[in-house]
């Protein structure tokens, strides 16, 4: 017998005090999916940034035609040089970097790790962001990138449309039914990487982006 | 028996752990009383979890619906326990579908061969892990160590509980029994031997310490072609898997190596990934206490150009299975591994995790081990002692594990397994003494007959099973009364004829 | 506030009948002074919970059967003691469901349903938290565990005790953690116990109180034995005792005391 026939003889025999039925007519969820919680707050922005802030990240509100030059500001204000924008990004991003002196890095054809490592910084757009936790949920879709460039430069540019903000988790889920439903995979994002593993004593910046900064779009 | 391994093969890659002696380890009560003298550790344990349980408090007080959230939590863990097989199934199909290869494993030596044999596949001798509770249960390192396989832990507590040649002693910090100081010791001695050194003048300073931790493990992520992790759920319905973290050490190993290999167990199921709504507002809060831990990780077996592109999920029981048989018990595999029980348990406070014998320390632990290895040690058998039944678990559990029930159950399995023993003899004499009034009264006449009925110590007429001085060596007893309150209200309301009682 | 028109039982709990019998004298003063008529069974004897909690369900069995015999014939049954009341409502279901008695576990619902901790049936089913007590002393309280976490008085002890004249209550750091008693725990586990206890202790004496209070007594033994040991000076008292006491009471106390010297 295999060790999954033999598992899932044990959880049958170990389940005999259940009524057979429909998994999903079993035991009751008292639960509404997808619903903004009580008391969720009104200037859902204003959470977004001051949630996002709370991590030490940077965060700057931008109108939509600003935001090429803002991210090459967002990179020379932390001294990269070098920088990924991956390929499905607006042009204008690509453009704007180059013109700032930053040497433009794309993934194309796809980066060796060495490679990735010693580019100082990288600019995505993003999915979702959820103002009560302050998590920016990242997709992997074409003006993202694959998941390594968001990971292994310093210092992390995200792009996000005010209209992309939800209240909590609940409506980000939603909102990322159709990344899943697509098998994408998500990273979720709240501030910079952290630990606090020594006498749990906070340190920002342990092995991801150390800065994280977030370019909020006034759309 | 030790879980060493024969070093007589090969040199060992990575640092040892201390030797483990599972049979024979002593029980709670004596491994209790060898921490509580440690006072670093007692000083160490306090601040921290004092820290975290207050701002646990803080961050579950802003959410005004968090006990509905416990009740949907429970209600999702229980209605997929009660059909586990039906969803794992799904979530080897999903699983499959996405391209994952899926295994299934149904003990420790099993899942340790079936990742010894994808790293040898893979003309590897190194994996890089992510912190997981899953492969230390199986003790996957040293399984790999034996098989020449060097298995290098990248979360930074994990790290230095390595390198110290240490156990971890909590869930979420595993190396809350360290201050900064001991780090830096370790990181001084050890880090140059498996890899990059510490940078000349190291400091205590945590930032520093963590600076060096990421410099040290950058050329092992990079290099690494097979990367091992758990995972914190496991989507049926899209057969995604989640790893919540802080570092970016778990981003690290699940998207660099060529190769993936999930450890997960198997009540880490979760039916839809909407229900991911319900446990990704439960777990951060609940064990690093904040509203949302810097990264987690989703992924649906293997995306073409992004990340591994061979990803293996083993489905582990290792004693899940008998959990789920005990009708009281199995709420045990509802555990979502958030740790908020050990922060706030009085005892652990004040033993730290080693006390336990498992990896699995504090209350949680004292209900799922005895579970998971069964009761046959003396360790086990303590296990479910090791508790007031204060309830402070129960309260801040996010999926509502009761847990003082279950460790009630627990000690009834524990009385239930042993025949005659002095402390069943008192407890049958205080069972018919309790069975009438009239039984009570006559005991309660004299510490002389109370001493005939229980053949042990006795707290006025109130056994004691066990030693009465491990009462008194810190502890006054009253003085016992001249007159009983029964005594008393007779005199007072009534003749003793009239209770109208008979004698049993 | 009314008098209820049925007979309260008073579940004395055989550690309280036995070691601490000021306890229910106290809760005996007091529910007559508020109008009740109190019985004391004689046939009662424990509440069972340290067989149960200690693994013994079979030896907790005759307890649950004499709690329900003892006790069935009553409109209410009172007990000064969050812990033995939490232990009827929690445990005995479970034992007797256990057992598969389905009769013994309709009649444990039954009596589950008319058993109050003191504090819940004061302030629920009399209606009052003014109880005229008079206690002239600075008092701490240790809020025990399963009066909260299984009994769930809540906050009803800090509303009588609010209402005591003359009492000054003072706020006890850490009131959330365990005292470390925990039954047949403080045996078996002694050292973690007195860990706890001696903690425990600490922030009793910071806070500077007279008195400590609890309405358990088994926990208090704990918090005494220790502060007894160290001859710290602070006095334990059930919160029934504080109860009963009336400015007349204390002044006839303090009348025996000066003759006596």
């Amino acid at each position: 017998m295999s060790s999954k026939e033999a598992m899932l003889g044990r959880i049958r025999s170990a389940l005999t005090d259940v009524t057979p039925m429909a998994p999903a007519d079993d035991v009751a969820v008292e639960w509404t999916y997808g619903q903004r919680p009580p008391g969720a707050s009104d200037d859902m922005l204003g959470l977004f940034v001051e949630r996002v802030e709370d991590y030490k990240a940077v965060v700057s509100w931008v109108v939509p035609d600003e935001v090429p030059v803002r991210i090459a500001n967002a990179l020379a204000d932390h001294d990269v040089t070098s920088a990924v924008v991956p390929a499905g990004a607006p042009a204008a991003w690509h453009e704007a970097v180059a013109a700032a002196g930053i040497a433009v890095v794309t993934d194309d054809p796809v980066l060796s790790h060495a490679e990735l490592d010693a580019t100082g910084g990288v600019v995505t757009a993003s999915r979702v962001g959820i103002a009560e936790t302050g998590t920016i949920v990242l997709d992997h879709a074409a003006d993202q990138g694959r998941r390594a460039l968001s990971l292994v430069p310093d210092v992390h540019v995200c792009v996000i449309g005010s209209d992309q903000v939800v209240s909590d988790v609940p409506e980000a889920v939603v909102r990322l039914q159709t990344s899943i439903d697509e098998r994408l995979p998500l990273t979720w994002i709240s501030g910079p990487s952290a630990t606090s593993d020594i006498e749990l004593s906070r340190v920002e910046g342990v092995h991801g982006p150390r800065i994280l900064h977030v370019l909020l779009v006034n759309v | 028996m030790t879980a060493q391994p024969d070093t007589t093969k090969h040199e060992r890659r990575t640092p040892a752990p201390p030797p483990v002696t599972l049979i024979g380890m002593p029980k709670f009560p004596k491994n209790a009383k060898k921490e509580l003298a440690n006072e670093q550790l007692r000083s160490n344990l306090r601040h921290a979890t004092t820290t975290i349980r207050n701002k646990r408090a803080r961050v579950v007080q802003e959410l005004p619906h968090w006990e509905d959230l416990r009740l949907a939590g429970e209600a999702i863990k229980n209605r997929t326990l009660r059909h586990l097989d039906s969803y794992l199934l799904q979530l080897e199909q999903t699983l499959t579908a996405n391209g994952a290869i899926v295994h299934w494993a149904a003990d420790a030596a099993e899942a340790n061969q079936i990742v010894i044999d994808i790293t040898r596949s893979k003309g590897a001798d190194e994996v890089v892990k992510v912190k997981s509770m899953a492969t230390q249960e199986i003790d996957l390192n040293e399984a790999l160590e034996e098989a020449g396989i060097a298995a290098w832990e990248t979360d930074l507590a994990e790290l230095i509980v390595q390198l110290g040649h240490d156990r971890p002693s909590h869930i979420l910090v595993p190396a809350i029994h360290r201050n900064r100081s001991e780090v830096r010791e370790i990181f001084l001695e050890e880090m140059g031997r498996y890899g990059t050194p510490p940078p000349e003048g190291l400091t205590d300073d945590p930032a520093m310490l963590a600076g060096a931790a990421r410099v040290h493990l950058r050329n092992k992520f990079l290099r690494a072609k097979v990367a091992v992790s758990g995972a914190n759920f496991a989507i049926a319905e899209t057969g995604t898997l989640v790893v919540v973290e802080s570092e970016g050490n778990g981003r690290m190993c699940l998207t660099l190596p060529e190769t993936l290999i999930s450890i997960v167990g198997i009540e880490k199921t979760l039916p839809t990934f909407a229900d991911l709504e319900v446990f990704l507002q439960l777990l951060p809060r609940s064990s690093t206490a904040e509203r949302m831990n810097p990264y987690t990780s989703m992924w649906s077996g293997v995306r073409e150009g992004d990340g591994p592109q061979e990803v293996h999920v083993v489905l582990l029981d290792n004693g899940r299975t008998n959990v789920l048989a005990d009708e009281v018990g199995r709420q045990a595999l509802r555990c979502i591994r958030c740790s908020a029980c050990l922060n706030i348990c009085p005892v652990y406070e004040r033993v730290g995790g080693h006390a336990y014998g498992s990896v699995y320390p504090g209350p949680i632990g004292a209900i799922l081990t005895p579970q998971l290895r069964g009761i046959g040690s003396e360790v086990d058998q303590s296990l479910p002692y090791a508790s007031s039944l204060c309830g402070a678990c129960f309260e801040v559990c996010p999926v509502r594990i009761n847990i003082p029930e279950v460790l009630v159950h627990l000690r009834n399995k524990v009385v239930e397994s042993h025949g005659v023993t002095a402390e069943g003899l008192v407890m049958k004499g205080g069972s018919w003494v309790m069975a009438k009034g009239r039984n009570l009264a006559l005991v309660q006449k004299g510490s002389k007959l109370a001493g005939r009925v229980w053949p042990g110590d006795v707290i006025g007429p109130i056994p004691i099973p066990g030693p009465a001085a491990g009462w008194t060596d810190a502890r006054d007893l009253p003085k016992p009364p001249t007159q009983t309150f029964r005594d008393w209200w007779t005199k007072e309301h009534q003749q003793p004829e009239q209770t109208g009682e008979s004698a049993s | 506030m009314s008098a209820p028109t049925g007979t309260v039982a008073l579940f004395a709990t055989c550690i309280n009948d036995t070691l601490f019998p000021e306890t229910p004298k106290a809760v005996v003063r007091l529910l007559e002074r508020l109008g009740c008529r109190v019985d004391f069974p004689l046939q009662q004897t424990c509440c069972g919970q340290m067989f149960t909690n200690t693994g013994y369900f079979k030896e907790a069995l005759p307890s649950v059967r004499n709690y329900v015999d003892t006790f069935e014939g009553y409109d209410y049954v009172v007990g000064p003691s969050g812990s033995c009341i939490g232990s009827v409502r929690d445990q005995h279901p479970m034992l007797a469901q256990r057992l598969g008695d389905h009769a013994l576990q309709e009649r444990v619902d039954a009596i589950v349903a008319k058993t109050y901790d003191l504090s819940e049936f004061l302030v629920d089913v009399l209606g009052v938290t003014d109880v005229g007590a008079y206690f002239p002393h600075t008092v701490t309280y240790h809020p025990t565990c399963h009066s909260v976490r299984v009994t769930k008085v809540g906050d009803r002890p800090y509303q009588l005790m609010k209402a005591v004249r003359g009492l000054t209550l003072l706020e006890l750091p850490d009131a959330d953690q365990c005292c470390g008693f925990g039954g047949t725990f403080s045996v078996k586990n002694s050292d973690v116990s007195v860990a706890m206890a001696t903690d425990k202790m600490r922030n009793v004496l910071d806070t500077g109180a007279e008195y400590v209070v609890t309405g358990d007594n088994s926990c208090l033994m704990n918090i005494g034995g220790l502060l007894s040991r160290e001859k710290a000076g602070v006095k334990p008292i059930h919160l029934a005792q504080i109860l009963a006491q009336t400015e007349a009471d204390y002044a006839a106390t303090v009348e025996a005391e000066a003759v006596a010297r």
